[in-house]
């Protein structure tokens, strides 16, 4: 019979391992379908490569496409180091990019060097505030905090419609419910004139980067750690675990809420209520790819969104529907979850004894 | 204002009220089912797009209206299973690998239905269940038009109910899964197999769920929307909280949830163009988490919820 003995350590090589072949095994599992519906199997893959890191406009579109996800990615990675269950990066990155608008879209004119940190200080405040609402009535009440996130997903897309259709409004846009455009003052630049992409990818890799300082190297990230480990010791221990998880609950909205500004003030220049075709819920797949280290994150939202890319190109190419990625994505997620048992346990095959 | 009062006399109203309300019975009854033997399923949203998408297929394709249901319900079993084996046996976390089930079960059903049907302009539909002719009760006033808009999938969802409740508080069987959920040492002990238990337990549930999205493509509405299910399995979440995972606070809990989104749906016409239309579709969330927050401290989790379970290891 097979055992699950716990290791140790764990050698980054091999979790490393385990992420590459998730998705590998991600891609395997998704031929499954991809087959019955009659499609050539192996020219789909090779055109979701193409379109995913083809050329240097394929490679360019993947990374804009990677900048929202990263951020996502962080939110979720930091917040479920400390167990805390956010699954609302969604409704935060709304919040983010309503924020974004509010402020950089004529509010304030003052240039670039004062209105793009205070746009993206709002926006992350905005998605900051949003998560601290549950992790309140978590500390409080003792309410889970996965449905409360869940539910404000809904909630603030509601209001973000409402304030699209109101007060925020452009009157401009012929009747289509999107805000004003923000000022140019207010807009992260491009990093290459020509392609899409821009800034937001420079200060996603820097948000990684200091995350993963601060959780690997100050006091605070210790603590964020041990409150995930074990909250009963944690307090046990005499560490300030409501604190922790208010400050986990700052750092995880407000990284979902610089996704929306990134996408609003780099990318898109308005709001819509279609800003996001579910970054929030991919950056859960994201930061577990990562097996939740900061820096994973980067090469793990880089391949969501290749995966993303190349499926819309090879949809338009041979007919498959592009729903196809949310497969892909899926499998990718519980492939890694299956795998992760690799890195915790060694598994060790005994000959049952006689009872 | 009298008009706001007006709209609970109305036939229509209580009509409207049991119809929102029979998937999230199917819903909570089985997210229930799931978290009294200790694995919490947030799968449950994917679980209803794929029980709404297949039972809604299989009638398309030529399978009679109950051919639907059981396959739906199969569908609801079959993520369950996948569930169950990530989460029982391997002990993986629960909410990660609930919204990875979501991810999966969403994503085969609209996958699905684009490869079933390309290019349609206006969504394929099916003759769904029809009303119930209630004998005698039907004929009666008030209480006779509420009842003969329902429809026999209804019925079941009621079924259900009692069934569930009979078998959780007064046989063998419910007796060992509210156990498995509360103290699995002690199942162990009994000599019974709390992986067995769980597994079935999950599986049950997430087959209830299916049903849940089932009723939408085949009985109050006719055909399969994306986003159709908007966040109502999450909505069972949080109902299961607020009926202490109990069937019949359950009831109550689904019941008085649809009231809210009726009225809801009734006083957006009266208080139309001055109050924008989106407050009042914010309500029903506002309201699961109020209720959710409200009961939270003094709710009686089961003492074993999301606790992995391994043989042999204290």
């Amino acid at each position: 019979m097979i055992r699950f003995v716990p290791r140790e350590r764990t050698p980054v090589w091999l979790t490393v391992a385990v992420s590459i072949g998730s998705g590998l095994a991600a891609l395997v599992l998704t031929a499954i379908p991809l087959a019955l519906t009659g499609a050539p199997v192996f020219t789909a893959f090779v055109l979701m490569a193409q379109g995913a890191a083809g050329d240097g406009f394929a490679l360019a579109e993947t990374l804009t496409r990677a900048t929202p996800l990263i951020f996502t990615g962080l939110a979720a990675a930091v917040a479920f180091r400390a167990k805390l269950w956010n699954i609302g990066a969604e409704g935060q990155l709304y919040a983010g990019a309503l924020a974004t608008v509010a402020l950089g879209a004529g509010l304030i004119e003052a240039p670039p060097y004062v209105l793009v940190p205070l746009v993206l200080i709002g926006a992350a405040a905005a998605g900051a505030a949003l998560l601290l609402v549950p992790v309140l009535f978590k500390t409080r009440f003792g309410a889970d905090e996965v449905v409360v996130t869940l539910l404000m997903n809904f909630i603030v897309l509601l209001f973000v419609q409402m304030m699209l259709e109101g007060p925020m409004k452009d009157e401009m846009a012929l009747g289509w419910p999107q805000s004003a455009p923000v000022l140019d003052e207010a807009t992260l630049p491009k990093l290459v004139t020509g392609l899409r992409l821009h800034w937001g990818l420079v200060l996603a890799v820097v948000a990684a980067v200091l995350l993963h300082v601060f959780i690997s190297r100050t006091v605070w990230g210790f603590r964020i750690r041990a409150v995930g480990e074990n909250a009963r010791a944690a307090r046990y221990a005499g560490l300030p675990v409501g604190k922790a998880m208010a400050l986990v609950g700052v750092l995880s909205g407000g990284l979902a809420g610089l996704a929306g500004a990134s996408e609003v003030a780099g990318l898109k220049g308005y709001l819509t209520a279609d800003l996001s075709p579910g970054f929030g819920y991919a950056g859960i797949v994201v930061a577990t790819l990562a097996n939740l280290s900061p820096l994973g994150v980067i090469p793990a939202a880089i391949f969501v969104a290749g995966v993303f890319v190349g499926a819309d190109s090879m949809s338009r190419a041979i007919g498959v529907s592009n729903y196809l990625a949310d497969l892909v994505v899926a499998f990718a997620l519980l492939s890694v979850l299956v795998g992760g048992l690799l890195t915790r346990f060694r598994i060790v095959f005994v000959r049952r004894e006689p009872a | 204002m009298l008009e706001a009062l007006d709209i609970l006399l109305q036939a229509n109203f209580w009509a409207a009220t049991i119809r929102i309300a029979t998937p999230l019975i199917f819903g909570v009854l089985g997210a229930l089912l799931c978290e009294r033997a200790g694995v919490l399923n947030l799968g449950i949203e994917g679980i209803f797009v794929a029980g709404a998408m297949s039972g809604w297929l299989a009638v398309y394709l030529g399978l009679p209206l109950w051919g639907g249901v059981v396959v739906a319900a199969l569908t609801g079993a079959l993520f369950g299973l996948v569930h169950g084996m990530l989460t029982v046996p391997l002990g993986l976390s629960q909410h990660v690998t609930g919204v990875g089930i979501t991810l999966l079960a969403t994503s085969a059903s609209y996958f699905g239905y684009r490869v079933a049907f390309p290019n349609v302009a206006t969504p394929p539909r099916i003759e769904p269940f029809p009303p119930l002719d209630v004998p005698f009760f039907g004929d009666l006033p008030f209480i006779g038009p509420i009842l003969d808009q329902q429809t026999a999938f209804t019925v079941l969802a009621f079924v259900c109910v009692g069934g569930v409740a009979l078998v959780l508080a007064r046989t063998p069987l419910g007796l060992a899964i509210r156990a498995v959920g509360d103290n699995p040492e002690a199942v162990e002990a009994q000599g019974l197999s709390v992986v067995a238990l769980r597994m079935g337990a999950v599986m049950a549930g997430s087959a209830l769920m299916a049903l849940g999205g089932a009723f939408l493509t085949l009985s109050a509405f006719n055909a399969f929307y994306f986003g159709m299910i908007n966040g109502r399995g999450w909505v069972c979440i949080a109902l299961t909280v607020f009926a202490s995972w109990r069937p019949g606070k359950a009831l109550i809990g689904a019941l008085l949830f649809g009231a809210l989104d009726a009225y809801q749906l009734r006083i957006q016409t009266i208080a139309g163009g001055v109050v924008p239309s989106q407050i009042f579709l914010m309500l029903p969330y506002v309201f699961s988490i109020a209720a959710l927050v409200l009961v939270a401290r003094r709710a009686d989790y089961p003492r074993a919820l999301m606790k992995p379970y391994f043989k042999g290891q204290r």
